[in-house]
């Protein structure tokens, strides 16, 4: 809008709120607030454009340390709070931040209608399986027989995959990041900010506390690449430290992982559409330790984006009927005069 | 249809009132709102005065036939100024033994009664409950009827469309019907005419055919003998201007289009369909040209989170709901309190508790958007009195809203939202500007950070900083706050303080808004008092009470919170205080609470206004006459 107002160059330091962050030490949180403050001065949106989301739960409490605008709001609710945003005024940045509780429990049905609508702000879902500021319960994400204090005998309930949520809402950009690899987070997140419509990213978040060993070997650095399949459009769908495996499509259409060498090659392997929903929907499906866990863009088309449809209506009907007139509006009806 | 007009009319034949109520009655396909609101239009543009009141079902096509699926639409029409639809209606027009069975009780004694006779087989009597017909056998003694076998007397006026079927035909019946009170009530067939036309424009046969079926009404009262009288009721003397007719949630909706355009902003309502409140969606969608930005939300909840999200970026932000959807919201309109962001919620009541009567009036979400939110939620509250007034407290909601950053909540109700009335159309460019300024720098230098809480002496309201302003990056939420900064803080006196301050702005309200005006004698024997949609009712039962020479003065507030700066001291002034009010009495609960003034209630819970009548009634127990 107003260029003069953007500093030469943003740093990290910009985007740095004046308020202690709060997070339990070791929290995966803390990497995921860095790698925000790091990315956004990137992209060339003045800080005043950007506007932060949230619930309630942990990660809610990011745009407290965010230096841009921002609402802490309510549970599960932070996806209405920037529709609302979003169509008051298209010209913004906003980032919905919510967690596998706030996002999928209570505010489930928000999420779904968001990512539908194809609304243009980007949504960041912490996903640490457990409810952290409630001190560790069972969340929707958390894996069946999991024990917490409200499941001491283990959770008997099937889990829900955000991916295949935000793919069955028909998000138009949907990716997969985790805390500890910053490099990919920082390179999704920039991604998700380029998308124009909904943007859905699933973070694995480690949880120190409660969860600790949820994301088992995805967090260790020596390891994680024979655990992980980092997703490239228009790539074989290779993985592993020595990039020696692969994903293929066997005779039964399931995704199958294969040792390179003699039996397969690189050719047998899936090459990744991004535009393809129901590749998406498959590759979702790859859960470790089965498989290899899909990282990175899983889905991205381009779609006329909710902002977009409205202002286009608006100014349909401005050229049609002229810009609105109190006097004809009021007149519309059967009239008559008392003299 | 100019042949008709120029029908010669025994002047003698016609009976002149001062005013009528009719009702039409029928099965919920019937058509009888349209013709309810044909009837009214045209009655309104021959100058009477009128109030309108509809009636229908929950169900969209209850069971054919029985009383459940009766649809009904009351019209009083006068020579003078009236204030309701009416208590009693002297004509009613019955489609069929339901509609029969359902409204008599409500008739006048003496009343008029058409009935289409064609519908009182058998099987629609046993329907409607009916042992005997009630056309034989003696029931309707003392009434005027008129039987009418309307189905074939319709069927044989459109035997020259071909080309529509049977059950094509029988749709226009209802036009007939509205043909034949043209005829009863001296009424030109030229608004309905022309309304056809437009209606039908791309299906002229349709258009003709129902042209027809009104004209042949028309022509079967000019022709039978079976009427002794037909009625005049002179033009009312309203003040001079140019009027159209309007129910309350028209004139919410051109309120609110209005506020925003005053304010040089969007209008966004965000709202999830519900009865009584949908119209106001349905006015407001079409106006994208106004630059209104209507949301319908997958929920409540959604909506009244994207109204907060409105309200933070700028925009005239609104939802409207009734009671369920109130209970749903309160959690957004919590935090829009704490957030202290200008936003409108119109909740348009209707019965409860739960779903209780979707397409019924009531006044019982006093107390909830009062008090039914977590913590200390003070939240302005103003309740319009009629159809039009809808639009001025629309505009004023908005008001309040800026001044204070508050949100504000209109309580209308299903009677004021579906019924109508005349609006003497006001001349926008008269309606004063919404002036707002969005701060652009920190007021208290520039360097300095901004303070989001940092509020305005005079109000208390504090500064509405949107996003894409540089230097004004902040961060609001509902976690208690430090004042002026905004910043998270759970110190005791911080959170004293603003629980104080946030009080204190809505308190202050009482200077903006006007002082309670008192109708009759400023002291006496009794005040009634009541508030929103019951004014008619209850304004028309004092105006008769002092005509008598009692001792009654009326108190209409329209702003329930803060009350008016001088209703404590009225109060006072009476013997006698009584409270009229659609609820258990909830009014009456706040007014003792807040004046230690004790009251009485006269409370109704029919699911329908209340009858002047009873009013009066009421009146004379209280004064003991």
């Amino acid at each position: 809008m107003s260029t003069n107002t953007i500093p030469l160059e943003l740093t990290r330091k910009d985007f740095v709120s004046d308020q202690t962050v709060r997070w339990c030490p070791g929290c995966g949180d803390y990497a995921i607030l860095a790698q925000m403050q790091k990315t956004l001065p990137e992209l060339g949106i003045p800080r005043e454009k950007i506007v932060f989301i949230s619930g309630i739960g942990c990660s809610s409490r990011f745009p407290y340390y965010m230096n841009t605008y921002g609402i802490h709001s309510i549970h599960g609710r932070a996806p209405t709070l920037a529709t609302g945003l979003a169509v008051t005024n298209p010209d913004l940045s906003i980032w919905v931040i919510t967690g596998d509780g706030d996002g999928l429990s209570i505010g489930g049905n928000h999420l779904l209608h968001v990512m539908r609508r194809n609304v243009n702000l980007n949504i960041i879902l912490f996903n640490n399986r457990v409810y952290g500021l409630t001190k560790g319960q069972y969340s929707p994400t958390s894996r069946k027989g999991f024990k917490t204090k409200s499941s001491p005998m283990g959770t008997i309930e099937q889990p829900i995959n955000p991916v295949a949520i935000a793919l069955a809402s028909e998000a138009t950009f949907v990716a997969r990041s985790i805390d500890s690899h910053t490099q990919h987070l920082g390179e999704v997140l920039a991604a998700a900010a380029a998308h124009k419509g909904v943007s859905f990213v699933e973070v694995y978040q480690n949880c120190v506390i409660f969860n600790p060993d949820e994301w088992g070997p995805l967090e260790d650095r020596r390891e994680r690449d024979d655990h992980m399949i980092y997703l490239e459009h228009g790539k074989p769908m290779v993985f592993g430290r020595n990039r020696d495996k692969g994903v293929r499509l066997n005779e039964r259409f399931e995704p199958e992982v294969v040792q390179l060498g003699e039996q397969y090659t690189v050719d047998d392997l899936i090459v990744y559409d991004a535009r393809s929903k129901a590749l998406a929907m498959m590759i979702s499906s790859m859960e470790h330790p089965y498989f290899p866990t899909p990282m990175g863009v899983i889905r991205q088309v381009s779609a006329p984006n909710y902002t977009e449809g409205l202002m286009a209506q608006i100014e349909a009907a401005q050229a049609q009927k002229g810009k609105g007139d109190l006097h004809k509006l009021y007149r519309a009806a059967d009239l008559w005069e008392v003299k | 249809m100019s042949d008709i007009e120029m029908i010669e009319h025994d002047e003698e034949e016609i009976e002149e009132l001062e005013s009528v109520v009719i009702r039409f009655a029928g099965d919920s396909g019937d058509g009888m709102q349209l013709t309810g609101t044909q009837f009214s239009n045209t009655t309104a543009v021959f100058g009477n005065d009128i109030s309108t009141m509809p009636d229908f079902p929950a169900e969209i096509r209850a069971p054919q036939g029985t009383t459940a699926g009766v649809s009904g639409f009351q019209v009083n029409f006068s020579s003078y100024d009236v204030l309701t639809p009416g208590d009693a209606p002297r004509v009613l027009v019955a489609m069929n033994p339901a509609a029969l069975k359902t409204s008599l009780p409500d008739l006048e004694s003496n009343g008029i009664i058409i009935v289409n006779t064609d519908t009182f087989t058998p099987t629609n009597l046993r329907k409607a409950g009916y042992e005997s017909n009630p056309l034989e056998d003696g029931s309707l003694r003392g009434y005027e009827v008129h039987e009418v076998p309307l189905t074939t007397l319709n069927r044989e006026a459109l035997k020259e469309f071909t080309t529509l079927s049977t059950k094509d035909k029988d749709r226009c019946q209802n036009f007939f019907a509205l043909g034949l009170t043209f005829w009863l009530f001296d009424r030109p067939l030229g608004t309905s005419g022309e309304w056809l036309k437009k209606k039908f424009a791309h299906k002229p046969e349709l258009a003709a055919a129902n042209a027809k079926a009104m004209e042949t009404g028309f022509y079967f009262g000019e022709t039978t003998e079976a009427f002794r009288h037909r009625y005049r009721i002179r033009p009312a003397s309203l003040p001079p201007g140019v009027y159209r007719k309007v129910t309350g949630n028209e004139a919410t909706a051109m309120g609110l289009v209005t506020a925003a355009y005053k304010a040089g902003k969007p209008l966004f309502y965000g709202t999830y369909p519900i009865t009584p409140a949908s119209d106001i969606l349905h006015s407001l969608a079409p106006l994208r040209h106004f630059d209104v930005r209507t949301f319908q939300a997958e929920d409540e909840i959604a909506a009244m989170g994207s109204v907060i999200g409105a309200a933070f970026g700028g925009a005239i932000a609104v939802t409207g709901t009734s009671g369920p959807g109130i209970a749903l919201k309160s959690e957004g309109m919590n935090l829009a309190v704490a957030l202290e962001l200008p936003m409108v919620i119109i909740d348009v009541q209707r019965g409860g508790p739960s779903t209780g009567l979707p397409t019924k009036t009531e006044q019982s979400d006093l107390l909830q958007v009062m008090f039914g939110r977590n913590g200390e939620s003070p939240m302005p509250v103003i309740a319009p009195q009629s159809p039009s007034d809808c639009f001025d407290m629309a505009l004023q909601a908005v008001r309040m809203a800026v001044r204070a950053s508050t949100p504000v909540v209109m309580l209308t109700d299903g009677f004021l939202a579906n019924s109508s009335e005349p609006w003497a159309i006001p001349n926008p460019d008269d309606i004063p500007a919404i002036d707002i300024e969005h701060p652009s720098a920190p007021s208290n230098g520039a360097g300095e950070p901004f303070l989001p809480y940092k509020r305005a002496p005079e109000t208390g309201g504090r500064p509405w900083a949107i996003p894409g302003t540089p230097g004004l990056e902040h961060r609001i939420g509902g976690l208690s706050k430090a004042p002026l900064t905004g910043n998270v803080s759970y110190r005791p006196e911080h959170h004293e303080q603003m629980c104080r301050e946030r009080a204190e702005k809505v308190a202050r309200l009482a200077e903006f808004i006007p002082e309670q005006d008192v109708f009759g004698p400023l002291e006496g024997e009794l005040l009634l008092v009541s508030w929103g949609g019951t004014y008619g009712a209850t304004r028309t039962a004092v105006q008769k009470a002092i005509a008598q020479g009692k001792s009654v003065a009326h108190v209409h507030i329209r702003y329930l919170n803060p009350f008016p700066r001088n209703l404590g001291e009225l109060l006072q002034k009476y013997h006698k205080v009584l409270v009229a009010e659609l609820n258990g009495g909830q009014l009456a609960f706040l007014l003792q609470g807040k004046f230690a003034r004790p009251v009485l209630t006269y409370s109704k819970l029919h699911g329908q206004p209340f009858k002047i009548s009873e009013i009066s009634r009421k009146i004379d127990e209280v004064l003991g006459s």
